[in-house]
């Protein structure tokens, strides 16, 4: 069930990922949400969901955006690790505060980054100059909506039962 | 269950994962040849394997070739020491014909260039005793030897037929006890009895003390027996020394190696003295 949760999870950051791309990478805060489901995940279930969610994710991911120079598994790498790592620290460090998570999703994403980039620099298969402030900006983007989906998806259920409890109050 | 294993064994799980994943990049990556990493390095490990397996049957096959090889080794140089054995075998074989040939050559030589009749004879025997110093040769009185007939040697004289039978006949050697031939020096042209002494010297009595004899000097026969012909080698002078008496004690050393011996010449002419007796008779 859970297993189902996180496909589907992963399935909706992929499309949004793809729908909303156009608009993320032409602005100023690019945000990998594959990234920030995986990470999620694992601060939230552990060290082999993270990295499980993160072989799967970044899988799809590199499939979905195969282009002739791109090599499928590179994703997967680097959201393999991360996600492995962020279950890690989800393990043994409270991370239950918005800075820690903040701090998490953050320090994932630049790790996602060297990863990543450094693979394909290594085999010479994609030059990305001087990424710092891409990845950077990445990295506070995502930081900023792993929080964010961390607050809402805590706050989430108490709203809702808090506007059911009004809502009967209302009809009585 | 299983899930709970896992989770406790995520370590080797991220690494599965990982190297999977590391697979199917190197899969699609080309290295520098232009073959795919993947394909690339498969192929390099395949090939250590193939290295290692070549090697390993290679080895097995040297080890196994070489097994078979020693034991055919063995089996030839088995061979080869028969072989061997063969050969030194007819080497000696060949070596002792080429002896006898020379022995008889020489019998031959001794014959042509001596006046009398002779047959020549292989020895056969040896003495039965060893205070007897005898010996048996291959020719009997059905080659016309008769008691007394001198037996020569390419070297010198060798004995007298003593027994003779229709196939064979014994001799006695000049070095027994009971043996003694006429002599003379060759050189001092002194003359006396040569009588053996049972082992390898021969004992020249008679001899003036006056006489001139030196150590080296020849001794031939003198012919005087009626056995043996004039001028055929006995031996040399070994030792000369003054006796008590009127002669000189002289040890002669014979001419003729008594054990190596194995042809003889057997003389069928009587010697002049013989002939002269039996005219008296």
């Amino acid at each position: 069930m859970r297993a189902a949760a996180v496909i589907a999870a992963v399935a909706i950051a992929l499309a949004l990922q793809t729908t909303l791309a156009r608009f993320l990478v032409r602005g100023v805060v690019g945000v990998d949400l594959v990234l920030v489901v995986v990470v999620y995940v694992a601060l939230m279930a552990g060290s082999v969901s993270g990295l499980l969610t993160g072989a799967v994710a970044g899988l799809m991911q590199d499939i979905v955006t195969r282009v002739p120079s791109s090599i499928i598994g590179i994703g997967g790498l680097a959201k393999t690790i991360v996600g492995f790592l962020a279950g890690v620290v989800g393990t043994q460090f409270i991370v239950a505060q918005p800075l820690p998570r903040f701090v998490v999703f953050f320090s994932a994403t630049v790790l996602h980054a060297v990863i990543f980039m450094g693979l394909y620099v290594l085999l010479d298969l994609r030059h990305f100059g001087t990424p710092v402030a891409a990845v950077g900006g990445q990295a506070l983007g995502n930081a900023l909506v792993g929080v964010v989906a961390f607050q809402v998806a805590e706050l989430l259920p108490g709203a809702v039962e808090r506007r059911r409890a009004q809502r009967s109050q209302f009809r009585r | 269950m299983a899930l709970q294993d896992i989770r406790q064994r995520s370590g080797y799980l991220f690494l599965a994962v990982v190297l999977a994943q590391i697979i199917l990049i190197s899969a699609q990556v080309n290295s520098r040849t232009g073959v795919p990493v993947l394909e690339s390095v498969t192929f390099g490990l395949f090939a250590e394997v193939q290295r290692s397996a070549s090697a390993a049957v290679s080895s097995v096959r040297h080890l196994w070739g070489g097994y078979i090889g020693l034991r055919h080794a063995k089996a030839e140089n088995e061979e080869l020491k028969r072989q061997l054995a063969d050969a030194q075998i007819q080497l000696q074989e060949q070596r002792a014909l080429a002896d006898r040939s020379r022995s008889l050559e020489q019998l031959l030589q001794l014959r042509n260039n001596s006046d009398v009749q002779t047959v020549a004879a292989e020895i056969i025997g040896d003495a039965a005793a060893p205070d007897f110093r005898t010996m048996t040769i291959d020719k009997g009185t059905n080659d016309g030897l008769r008691p007394d007939m001198a037996v020569i040697a390419p070297a010198g004289v060798v004995g007298r037929v003593v027994v003779p039978s229709g196939r064979a006949a014994k001799v006695q050697l000049l070095i027994d006890r009971n043996a003694a031939a006429g002599a003379l020096i060759a050189r001092s042209r002194a003359q006396g009895v040569v009588v053996g002494e049972g082992d390898e010297r021969l004992r020249l009595e008679y001899v003036s003390e006056v006489a001139d004899v030196v150590t080296g000097d020849l001794v031939v026969t003198s012919g005087i027996d009626g056995i043996f012909p004039k001028g055929f080698v006995i031996g040399r002078i070994e030792s000369v020394e003054k006796a008590s008496g009127m002669y000189k004690r002289i040890v002669v050393k014979p001419a003729v190696d008594f054990r190596s011996l194995e042809e003889v010449l057997v003389v069928l002419t009587p010697s002049p003295a013989r002939e002269a007796e039996g005219r008296t008779e």
